[in-house]
């Protein structure tokens, strides 16, 4: 431990000028470049997006307890499931982790005082305002009908809903992640504190870093799939329009160099989250931490060549098929890698059940069947009978809500204390938890079944064959539901009523955790130095087996 | 360094380090720019591998000599930009402004050279759609990349002008000192700016007349 060298004022002392404290008119928070501030900006509108996306499924879901529909006409139900992918993408999964926890949590991590451009920072949740308000206009328009992969020739050319509104917000909302991600790199290269070297850095830490290089490099390349559509659209510019030779499956290659990234930029936060989480609640050093960091750049880097198994059965030549099929099955070495160390991370740990770390253990299970069916889809003869069906739609859910929405719950209670100097109600987060866990799987399971036995993805009525399954998928999202909802309640409840959480209420080693709880707004009082590598949970780990937290040299005010 | 205090900004503790980050973070934002442009770049050799004598045809109807005098217009430009940068890291502040806006007035320059040829494509119908005059079909979609390419080179370098002229005047009323952290990043844009223009110069004007 002992990553500080200078002892802390006491809590009770610093309390009083947290940064929630620097301000409390609305125009404090609108003009923040406290990282702190905007991360909290973030949340609620990432928050706000993600039941708005929440409800457009759950109507769906509603609809498809009948093989003929019930009260929605095709139309309605074609924008239903699109604006649900729209908001879930990306006004709720790319911005999820990285704008909230890596926000605030990223510079207290590397113990810097802020991000590198804070202004840009502020900048970045503005334009995720603006894109979110084409959405919005979106939806308050009629919605837009092309799925949230926008293919032309329906995109560009036949669909009559506001395409081009729904890809301006799209469009925006990618230079906000370019923003975070710039400044997360510049970030994490230039403010470490003295002593934080590469791999002293946590993998929460070292996931921004490689999320951030993927958004940066990845994210332009959708906006320019999403411009040349709208181009077409709107002046009529040919450019996939196969009459006059234009190829709509350029279209698909670009999206998906971008869209593939985009998979890993939902999922490496989540890991690294997944990565602070079990170390801290199994009183254990992460196994083999520095293939955990090859991994996550080993996947950074794999995600970029394997866009192409999106288009095994769009008329690629064979060779690609045979070259995209092995590469993606590269991609399932670092993750196997990952999945290993975090078990072995538990091997021998003491392990205690709290709601982080539950929904982390959630995270491992789910995203490990997620990633198994993904070695299917991989293979181009199972992935040629299975594309386009609920088989390849539980499957990225599996890995995308089982996997990182999972993990953004873990971090959002682990780091909860941390952030507003509250304790939630435990015994609500850990029903919560199992709740989750269970309801993702009411929804998906069926979803794989029947989408092995042949029912393909986005059709709104289907054979009476399927019906039960679509059944259990609907209770088993109702289920979900209710556990979403959960901590919406207790979570609002704890800033009232909630205990006042000392610094350090989990006894966990990093930066963050060494100052006040919430921090003050330059976030360390005094500079810290970090004298040692990460999670030496090792000798704090008998403190927890003797029932009483032992102060740790230089922990500062934990008691 | 007292008279540098006031270029210094949160969170930064010593302007090297400062000037450093703006750099570094403005080389990140160009990676993304690299990529964005790539997308489009991609686009064109994809489709000029299945057209290649569609390409052939319509390139020959752009107007190199519009597309000759941008490409010198350009190029000065980021000789004056460095020329610009030099003096600022020179902390001279007169002769930085004059630079800047020497610059300003090429990236003028060159968007009217752009707005004429612009006048005389629309003059000709070479906007792909019901009167386009080219054969065969797929020449349209040289013209389609056309409008794409050079409009959002236009806008970036519109965008270019834009900041250079908000840094003269946060500059000339000496709200930002010449030798912070600014110029350099704005330069680094500028230059990048410039070089997109160096890969779109050959394939617009030059393909069409081997």
């Amino acid at each position: 431990m002992s990553e500080m060298t200078l002892p802390f004022a006491p809590a009770e002392h610093v309390g009083a000028s947290s940064y929630l404290d620097e301000g409390h008119t609305v125009l404090s928070w609108l003009l923040t470049t406290d990282h702190k501030r905007i991360a909290i900006l973030y949340a609620l509108s990432i928050t706000i997006f993600f039941f708005i996306g929440g409800v457009a499924i759950g109507l769906v879901r509603l609809e498809l307890i009948s093989p003929t529909g019930w009260f929605m006409t095709s139309d309605e139900y074609n924008r239903a499931f699109t604006i649900h992918g729209i908001i879930m993408v990306w006004f709720f999964l790319v911005p999820s982790i990285p704008a909230t926890m890596g926000n605030f949590i990223l510079p207290l991590m590397i113990g810097a005082p802020d991000v590198a451009f804070p202004r840009l920072n502020l900048l970045s949740w503005y334009l995720y305002v603006i894109g979110a308000g084409f959405t919005v206009y979106v939806l308050l328009t009629g919605g837009v009908d092309t799925g949230w992969t926008f293919y032309p020739p329906f995109s560009s050319n036949y669909s009559n809903s506001s395409v081009v509104a729904a890809a301006a917000g799209v469009f925006v909302v990618g230079f906000s992640s370019i923003a975070t991600g710039v400044n997360f790199l510049a970030t994490t290269h230039l403010l470490r504190a003295p002593g934080m070297t590469w791999f002293r850095l946590p993998l929460f830490a070292w996931s921004m870093y490689v999320v951030s290089l993927v958004m940066v490099l990845a994210t332009p390349v959708l906006a320019m799939s999403l411009l040349l559509i709208s181009a077409e659209r709107l002046f009529g510019l040919p450019i996939f329009d196969a009459r006059v030779g234009g190829d709509p499956v350029l279209f698909q290659h670009i999206f998906w160099f971008y869209s593939h990234p985009a998979v890993y930029i939902m999922i490496l936060p989540a890991m690294g989250v997944v990565s602070e989480v079990l170390p801290c609640f199994a009183r254990r050093r992460v196994f083999g931490y520095a293939f955990m960091v090859y991994a996550l750049l080993m996947i950074g880097i794999v995600g970029f060549m394997v866009w192409g198994h999106h288009m095994f059965v769009a008329g690629q030549s064979p060779f690609a098929n045979l070259v995209f099929s092995f590469l993606s099955f590269i991609v399932a070495v670092p993750s196997a890698i990952k999945v290993f160390n975090w078990t072995a991370t538990l091997y021998r740990g003491q392990i205690g059940f709290e709601a982080p770390m539950l929904y982390a253990l959630g995270f491992i299970g789910l995203f490990t069947i997620g990633g198994l069916t993904g070695l299917f889809l991989a293979s181009v003869p199972i992935d040629i009978a299975t594309t386009d069906s609920y088989f390849v739609v539980a499957h990225f859910h599996t890995i995308m809500v089982g996997g990182t929405v999972s993990a953004f719950m873990a971090g959002i209670h682990y780091w909860w204390p941390k952030v507003t100097g509250r304790m939630y109600h435990e015994f609500a987060a850990q029903f919560a938890a199992i709740t989750m866990f269970l309801g993702f799987n009411l929804t998906f399971i069926p979803q794989f079944i029947m989408g092995w036995l042949g029912m393909p993805r986005r059709y709104h009525m289907y054979p009476d064959v399927f019906q039960i399954w679509h059944v259990l998928s609907s209770g088993g999202a109702a289920v979900l539901a209710v556990a979403y909802l959960l901590p919406l309640g207790y979570l609002t409840w704890s800033l009232i009523g909630g205990d006042r959480a000392g610094d350090n209420p989990w006894q966990a080693t990093g930066l963050e955790w060494q100052t006040s709880s919430p921090p003050p707004k330059q976030n360390f009082l005094h500079p810290p130095r970090v004298t040692s590598a990460p999670y030496q949970y090792h000798e704090l780990g008998r403190a927890r087996e003797e029932g009483e937290p032992t102060s740790v040299s230089g922990q500062g005010g934990t008691s | 360094m007292t008279d540098l205090s006031d270029a210094l900004q949160e969170p930064w503790s010593d302007l090297r380090l400062q000037r450093e980050a703006v750099g570094l973070g403005m080389w990140f934002f160009l990676a993304s720019e690299v990529l964005f442009f790539a997308a489009l770049f991609c686009s064109y050799a994809v489709y000029r591998s299945f057209n290649a004598e569609a390409f052939r045809i319509a390139a020959a109807h752009t107007k190199l000599i519009y597309g000759s005098i941008n490409t010198a217009l350009l190029l000065t430009s980021s000789l004056t930009m460095t020329i610009a940068l030099r003096a600022a890291t020179a902390r001279l502040q007169r002769m930085t402004l004059f630079f800047l806006g020497l610059t300003v007035l090429l990236g003028l320059a060159f968007l009217v050279t752009k707005g004429l040829e612009y006048y005389g494509d629309i003059e000709e119908h070479l906007i792909p759609g019901s009167t386009f005059p080219l054969k065969p079909a797929a020449t349209e979609i040289f013209w389609a990349l056309y409008w794409v390419m050079t409009g959002i080179h236009a806008i970036h370098l519109t965008a270019g002008i834009g900041v250079v002229i908000v840094v003269m005047l946060l500059f000339g009323r000496e709200i930002v000192p010449v030798q912070g952290s600014t110029m350099e990043g704005v330069a680094i844009y500028w230059h990048f700016v410039d070089t997109v223009w160096i890969f779109l110069y050959p394939l617009i004007y030059l393909g069409g007349r081997t």
